[in-house]
């Protein structure tokens, strides 16, 4: 039986077409349609419900070690209110899942985990936990809102005091006070946009999420589905988990070399994760060329053979264009390699290209 | 959601009607709401033979891929390029932005009319 957030009556009434997703049923899209949602997180502003996610605490003497030896970054040198991605590897350097974690305090972290891979993701933690150290599982308590795009800063600003947004990238502020509320602000997201993640109370965030939409109404705000996010992620070239990484592709084929730390001593996986110039297939852009899209599990061709399978596709809004991620052999690899894409039997051009395919403005 | 009076239904939500000896087909304002935005759509060629009940051709929306089924049988004499280009006519003006015109067609009769086809989307 699917889950449903805090918020499932709110995106019901507010038009929204509720599918299954991740455990959990949640908007696809609303009446707008995902190109206007799209379209607005990247020209003014969206909001999400994000609620599925996992959020697991991880507190004791010896949690830097057991975080360190679990996950592939390094998070020694984190301050508090720091957030890091990383990889959570297996014993043979797949992808287990991806994750961010916040510092909450010396002994304290806070794990937002895909919800997908939530209940596995704790048991994974809880059969490697050593030493003096927890992990909980807390996704129930808690409900997540992404409020995404340019004018995100003036949105919250009417909520919050400038002591609740935190300034920089890939930070939070853990005490903040959003319309009335204690919640944790995050400089974060999963759009390619600026924007932030509002963690709440589960039972605040109906309110959390009508205060801000009220506040945002000036500036445009709308509520996006999950069809945005993905069309939203997929134009960053943010991989996705069991699309772009999964058990059998480890992460330096996906590109996320900058979040594996081999300086470390030990971390599961590390020995069986290759170095970038071992790497005999990787994540790769594709860009059609002529008519059609390319969408997730189709056959890569080139050279009258199979090179490879593509993980995502769609019809990127903003850049207006077909484009895709594909793992392909390296040996076609290079920026401006021609291959074939087989779409429902019909044979689709397309050129591996640069990623990001859209990339905001500093 | 729009049913226009004058139209036929199939219950894969596609409509046709007779206009000048030839039956023209499209999809319903149900299937292109159910579909949400249209980014591109495939059709057959001129000539091809279609089957009633078969598809005929697909649409895609950002999220998903749809075949679209013929609700007639008969030959393809005609097809609406201007979609190629456009898919987005299809949300606009569902009844408008039809996808093929075909002659020699069979099973207009089948259909369903449009208060059949309106208590079948409510059922």
């Amino acid at each position: 039986m699917e889950l449903k957030t805090p918020l499932y009556d709110a995106h019901v009434e507010a038009g929204g077409k509720i599918v299954p997703f991740g455990g959990y049923l949640l908007p696809v899209q609303y009446g707008t349609g995902v190109i206007t949602e799209h379209m607005a997180v990247r020209q003014q502003a969206g909001l999400f419900d994000v609620s599925h996610m996992g959020e697991i605490m991880c507190t004791g003497k010896q949690a830097l070690e057991n975080l360190n030896m679990i996950l592939t970054n390094d998070f020694t040198d984190m301050e508090d209110g720091q957030a890091r991605y990383s990889v959570m590897c297996n014993e043979h350097g797949g992808c287990v899942d991806d994750l961010i974690v916040y510092k909450v305090a010396d002994e304290k972290y806070f794990i937002v985990v895909n919800a997908s891979n939530k209940d596995k993701d704790y048991a994974w933690m809880c059969d490697h936990c050593f030493g003096e150290a927890k992990f909980e599982d807390i996704s129930s308590k808690v409900g997540q809102i992404a409020l995404q795009g340019p004018k995100a800063k003036e949105i919250i600003s009417k909520l919050a005091a400038a002591e609740s947004i935190p300034e920089k990238y890939y930070y939070a502020v853990f005490d903040a006070e959003v319309a009335g509320m204690k919640c944790c602000v995050s400089q974060t997201g999963y759009t390619g946009e600026f924007g932030y993640e509002i963690y709440m109370a589960a039972e605040d965030a109906v309110k959390m999420w009508n205060a801000l939409l009220e506040a945002g109404k000036e500036e445009g705000l709308i509520p996006c589905g999950l069809g945005a996010r993905d069309t939203l992620r997929m134009e960053a070239a943010m991989p996705l988990y069991g699309h772009e990484m999964n058990d059998d592709i480890n992460p330096i084929e996906t590109g996320l070399g900058f979040a594996v730390k081999r300086k470390k001593d030990a971390f599961i996986g590390k020995e069986f994760l290759p170095l970038k110039a071992d790497l005999t297939r990787k994540r790769v852009g594709l860009q059609v060329d002529g008519r059609g899209i390319i969408r997730e599990e189709m056959e890569v061709f080139a050279d009258g053979k199979k090179i490879g399978f593509t993980t995502s596709g769609t019809k990127a809004p903003f850049i207006d264009k077909a484009v895709g991620m594909a793992i392909l052999d390296i040996d076609y690899t290079e920026i401006g390699t021609k291959v074939t894409v087989s779409v429902r039997g019909r044979d689709v051009e397309c050129e591996v290209v640069q990623l990001p395919f859209y990339k905001r403005e500093a | 959601m729009a049913v226009l009076e004058n139209l036929k239904y199939s219950q894969d939500h596609e409509w046709a009607k007779e206009e000048d000896g030839v039956v023209v087909v499209g999809i319903t304002d149900y299937a292109q709401s159910e579909l949400g935005d249209l980014v591109f759509v495939n059709l057959p060629e001129e000539g091809d033979e279609v089957v009633a009940g078969e598809a005929f051709g697909d649409v895609e929306s950002v999220k998903a891929v749809s075949d679209v089924l013929s609700p007639v049988s008969g030959t393809v004499v005609a097809i609406n390029e201007e979609l190629l280009d456009s898919p987005q006519l299809i949300n606009e003006d569902p009844y408008g932005a039809w996808f093929i015109k075909v002659e020699n067609a069979e099973g207009l009769d089948d259909l369903m009319d449009a208060a059949g086809y309106e208590a079948f989307i409510e059922a």
